[in-house]
């Protein structure tokens, strides 16, 4: 699914040493792991560990403040600009306007993306959306935002998904029907986090562990037992 | 950038029909202050300066609302980092944003200004429409860039209702000197009088400088 | 990195320069043809305006250099010039009043366009803390805090020409002196007090620099001895806590 790029960098995400504070308070420090193309690292810690605040610099929305990283084979802060656009986020927030429609939304991304608008459609019916994609997102259930969220994040054919929780408040058959497009086999590149350790564990080809802003461990995910994450939590 | 801007613009402007937020309201106060006015200063009729100066204060106090909303839809619903994570120019915001703002008040105008010329006005001949509107266009493009700017620094901040009329009010007042002195010999008691095209020259020279530092500067409010 | 360079030899400079200055207006500057005694209060008050004015452009200056390098020295910097700037600013409109007051008899002059443009300059510049103080995050508050010192330094000469016209017009200027031309030793004197408030207003900015950067040293010596676990919080601040 993903589209071929003319820098194929070998390697979707290489962190070394990267660090991130706000103010006094470290967030992130000393975070170094590689993740190939195509791969699922899944990322798991106790709340305030640091995960979303990695996503965010995966995503360029926050500069490194210590380390090197480099995504898609572009270094940040510097080359960040090369990353835009390549890169998919789904983050807490469902990043759509509440008096906007499904489809409104998905056409103004697309525009911003210099996306065809063709796929919207196939997109909306594909994640279950179809009878209600022309009603404003905030009429809308958790569950069916969260669905369209997965479209606005994934309709610019990203090469790397950054996915916040992707299976929070969807159902069994939401789950289900946005696997092809957030799922292992969709393609890209996936950073996961996630609360729910089996699931996480069984998607993944990576675990990092991060402990109060610090990682714990980076191990392939055959190697990392179920109470090795719970013992993040401890 | 031009398809980026029109993409913003279109969706703002969509917004705002649908949620009805900053236009009415701007008009509201507007025809409502001039009411007060009316009753503070106990006028049936202003001339000159005068009515000068209550039209150009008004507008600047309705134009702070908008102002206030400008980037709360972005702030409040992610909009800024679905902004900021797609591959377009960052100034793109910027443009937008004053363009929208321009256009919420030329709107708001479109009422306001006839309503104060029946409310608060004397009869006139139209004759000092044409100066009126080349004044208005000024005027509102300086508002519009420094309010966007304003905007955008207040948003992220606490105190975000409380700062915009405080930074915005005495940053534009230069507009406001320009604007009253330009528009006063239009009101004038006896008839529409001539245009200064000094002032007008005034409020170009405050355009083209603060338009082109709120470019240069206006990403660094963006980035993290 | 060191802030307090050359600081004993400023002070001793901004007390040499202060106490001949007021020597100067005291003993040896003519008393003003018609506003008798009190324009000497000319003295103190166009010296703090003009000085205040420079500090604000600097603070600009520097907030302009913070953006484009992000060393937050600058932002230091722009801090501390903004903020005594201010002080001296009140001064200026003090001191603006009280000569309206004994010169024309009331305690504020519309048609003085200096007076008037300092207190829309002040209005806005009071924003500044404020700003600040609500940005919690440091590096966004130094960063917001450049681009708001950046624009309100561009303001500030536009500010005084329109509102320099705008009351020029209709009115002469009401607290010049003799018309434009100062003698001899008017000049010298006026020049002295300017260099002298000058000097203070630079002794000033080093010192509170100085003391800002002692505290955060202080602060990391602290952090390595104690460990994260073992220092207060920072308070927030609308200064900048750390380098």
């Amino acid at each position: 699914m993903a589209p071929a790029t003319a820098a194929d960098a070998p390697v979707a995400v290489e962190l070394e040493g990267v660090g991130r504070a706000y103010g006094e308070r470290v967030a992130l420090r000393d975070v170094t792991l590689t993740l190939p193309r195509g791969a699922t690292v899944a990322v798991f810690g106790a709340n305030g560990a640091g995960k979303t605040t990695l996503l965010r610099i995966l995503a360029t929305l926050l500069r490194p403040h210590a380390g090197r990283a480099a995504v898609l084979g572009s270094a940040l802060p510097d080359e960040g600009w090369k990353v835009r656009g390549r890169v998919g986020l789904l983050g807490h927030e469902p990043m759509l306007y509440r008096d906007l429609t499904v489809h409104e939304n998905l056409r103004f991304h697309a525009r911003l993306h210099d996306v065809a608008t063709a796929r919207i459609g196939e997109l909306v019916d594909a994640v279950g959306l179809g009878g209600r994609a022309d009603e404003p997102v905030h009429t809308l259930s958790r569950g069916m935002t969260q669905r369209a969220a997965i479209c606005r994040a994934t309709l610019h054919a990203p090469e790397l998904l950054l996915l916040d929780e992707p299976l929070a408040n969807l159902d069994p058959g939401g789950a289900l029907a946005v696997a092809p497009l957030i799922g292992r086999q969709a393609g890209p590149a996936r950073v996961l986090i996630s609360h729910d350790v089996e699931q996480g564990l069984g998607e993944a080809d990576w675990v990092l562990g991060l402990r109060g802003g610090r990682q714990a461990f980076f191990a392939p995910a055959a190697e990392v037992e179920v109470k090795d994450v719970r013992g993040l939590y401890a | 950038m031009r398809r980026v801007v029109g993409a913003l613009v279109r969706k703002d402007l969509r917004l705002e029909l649908r949620t009805r937020e900053s236009v009415p309201a701007m008009l509201m106060f507007s025809v409502s202050t001039f009411v007060l006015f009316h009753f503070g200063l106990d006028r049936d009729r202003l001339a000159g300066d005068l009515a000068a100066g209550v039209l150009w204060v008004t507008l600047l106090f309705a134009a702070v609302l908008g102002m206030n909303r400008l980037f709360v839809a972005e702030h409040e619903q992610g909009g800024f980092d679905g902004f900021l994570l797609a591959p377009v120019d960052r100034t793109a915001l910027f443009v937008a944003k004053a363009a929208v703002l321009l256009a919420f008040l030329a709107v708001v105008e479109l009422a306001a200004v006839p309503a104060f010329a029946v409310l608060l006005l004397g009869p006139s001949d139209g004759g000092a429409l044409p100066g009126l509107v080349a004044v208005l266009a000024l005027a509102d493009l300086g508002i519009a860039v420094v309010g966007t700017l304003v905007g955008a620094l207040a948003v992220q901040t606490r105190a975000r209702d409380l700062l915009v009329p405080l930074i915005a009010l005495p940053l534009l007042l230069p507009v406001v000197i320009a604007a009253a002195h330009a528009t006063a010999p239009l009101f004038a008691e006896a008839g529409a009088g001539a245009l200064p095209g000094r002032w007008l020259l005034v409020l170009a020279l405050y355009d083209a400088v603060f338009g082109l530092l709120a470019f240069g500067v206006f990403d660094f409010l963006l980035e993290d | 990195m060191v802030f307090g360079r050359g600081l004993r030899p400023l002070s001793i400079a901004s007390a040499a320069l202060l106490t001949s200055a007021f020597a100067l207006v005291f003993f040896y500057a003519p008393n003003d043809a018609d506003q008798g005694f009190v324009q000497k209060i000319f003295y103190l008050h166009v010296p703090l305006a003009i000085v205040a004015l420079c500090g604000f452009v600097a603070g600009g200056v520097y907030g302009l250099r913070y953006l484009r390098s992000g060393d937050r020295a600058h932002d230091l910097r722009s801090y501390v010039s903004i903020h005594l700037s201010l002080v001296l600013a009140v001064g200026a409109l003090l001191t603006g009043s009280i000569w309206a007051k004994a010169s024309w008899g009331h305690w504020w002059v519309w048609q003085e366009p200096t007076l008037v443009s300092f207190l829309i300059v002040f209005l806005l510049y009071a924003c500044y803390q404020p700003l600040r103080f609500s940005i919690e995050d440091p590096e966004r508050q130094a960063r917001y805090a450049a681009v708001f010192a950046v624009v309100a330094g561009a303001f500030v000469p536009l500010n005084f020409m329109a509102v320099r016209m705008a009351e020029s017009l209709t009115h002469p200027r009401v607290l010049s002196t003799t018309g434009g031309a100062m003698p001899g030793s008017m000049r010298l004197t006026f020049l002295v007090a300017l260099a002298g408030m000058a000097c203070l207003f630079v002794t000033l900015c080093k010192y509170e620099l100085a003391s800002k950067h002692a505290s955060m040293q202080l602060r990391r010596l602290k952090r390595r001895l104690a460990g994260d676990e073992g220092l207060v919080p920072l308070e927030r601040s609308a200064a900048p806590q750390r380098l």
